[in-house]
């Protein structure tokens, strides 16, 4: 881990909760409602929601087509939205193209599908490389693009969040909505790794 | 401003780090924050916040982790805005705040027509623009030529909107650039790089032409002199 990204300085902490007191004492913030957000994005709001939306474009035709044209629409159907997702747009990993998804500028996310992002998205390395060596990014990552395939990357610099729809694995024809939203992984909805059949769980990891 | 915010095909980051089993927050302070933030709507809007953390010093930029700069930036911001005070900040033993560049104001400017001047297919350059203040114009496209997909509709102008300089809205647009136009032959032939860029960024541009093309104005140019 770089030393950018999990350190604590001692100083942090202590500057957050006089910044909380502060604003408390001026009537500027009310700390029941940093508790319900807090409780929101640790609990509530993650990448199972993003999974149920995938699940669900994979078995319903209509809805994928619903999805791929006004995505903030479609996951609303699902009871999905709020910050950082009033401008949705879905793209789809098809066997000629695969997205990956990148805020270069700064650390845009779908958070109401995704949650909050994992911080190597937040990285410096993931940013600056993602837009120039997508190919070689994604080995690192176990995945290797066959020369064939253009890869797309989606530089995330407005206000449109986006999410990847993999594609669906051979052998879950028989498999329900639910199951299937078991399969899919956060970094399958970045474009950082692909879904692998069911019988190769090793792959099936967030 | 072309700050270190700016990452887009820098090489020396090195490799990409993951974390298995990656909590939401890795400590109550950054959940505190990211709390605060949330509940607490009166720091201004999105581009001013992202500005803030451009302005932060570029060294402490660098060796900040992600939610000490959000801390940085929400600090910069209640004091330029007077919510709150240096002084107050550090009687509750704070450290002192950080020597962030000031921010620059523009005069409120007059809004952009709302008519689409691109639509999908259209060839375009990003403009060779490097202002002082805020954008979303990456470095890495500027003087590039891509290709407009969509037009997402009107949105306000960061570049204006993260200065007081009113919301300018205009269209932003998916365009599509050629992983090659961007990072020459290196990279992969059929890869594309799609980004979102507001009508202020970019110029029209002549189609490119055909190889064909250009073989028949050749040609026509050599009957021309073969006439003389």
């Amino acid at each position: 881990m770089s030393a950018n990204h999990t350190r604590a300085p001692t100083g942090a902490a202590l500057r957050v909760k006089a910044l909380e007191a502060l604003l408390e004492d001026k009537g500027m913030v009310d700390p029941a409602a940093i508790d319900r957000i807090i409780d929101l994005y640790e609990n509530k709001i993650g990448p199972r929601n993003g999974a149920r939306v995938v699940a669900k474009a994979w078995t319903d035709a209509a809805f994928r087509k619903r999805l791929l044209a006004d995505a903030t629409a479609a996951v609303a159907e699902l009871g999905y939205g709020g910050p950082e997702g009033g401008h949705l747009v879905a793209v789809e990993n098809t066997a000629r193209v695969h997205n990956l998804v990148v805020c270069t500028l700064c650390s845009c996310y779908p958070w109401p599908v995704l949650g909050l992002p994992p911080m190597w998205y937040k990285s410096f390395a993931y940013r600056s490389r993602a837009v120039r060596d997508p190919r070689g990014l994604l080995k690192e990552f176990g995945l290797e693009i066959p020369e064939r395939v253009e890869v797309r990357v989606w530089d995330s610099s407005a206000e449109q969040r986006y999410m990847v729809i993999p594609r669906r694995p051979a052998g879950t024809a028989a498999m329900s909505e639910q199951e299937l939203a078991a399969l899919v992984t956060r970094d399958s909805m970045i474009g950082t790794a692909v879904i692998a059949p069911p019988s190769h769980k090793a792959f099936a990891r967030s | 401003m072309n700050g270190i915010h700016d990452m887009g095909g820098m090489d020396g980051f090195g490799p990409v780090m993951r974390e298995e089993h990656e909590p939401v927050f890795h400590s109550r302070w950054e959940a505190r924050l990211f709390g605060l933030l949330a509940a607490c709507r009166r720091t201004g809007n999105a581009d001013e916040f992202r500005h803030a953390i451009e302005r932060i010093p570029a060294p402490r930029h660098l060796n900040s982790s992600y939610y000490e700069r959000w801390l940085d930036a929400l600090q910069i911001l209640l004091i330029e805005k007077g919510m709150l005070s240096r002084d107050e900040l550090l009687a509750r033993g704070a450290d002192p705040p950080i020597p962030a560049q000031a921010p620059m104001r523009l005069k409120p400017m007059p809004p952009r027509r709302a008519r689409a001047r691109f639509r999908p297919g259209d060839p375009i350059v990003a403009r060779n623009l490097n202002p002082a203040g805020h954008t979303r114009l990456p470095r890495y496209v500027r003087g590039k030529r891509g290709v407009v997909r969509r037009d997402w509709g009107i949105y306000a102008f960061p570049d204006t909107n993260a200065h007081g300089g009113g919301e300018r809205p205009q269209h932003v647009y998916s365009v599509a650039f050629k992983a090659r136009e961007l990072w020459g032959a290196s990279a992969a032939s059929r890869d594309w790089v799609y980004i979102d860029l507001w009508e202020d960024y970019l110029q029209a541009a002549a189609p490119r032409s055909s190889a064909s093309a250009r073989r028949r104005r050749i040609a026509a140019v050599n009957r021309r002199a073969s006439k003389r």
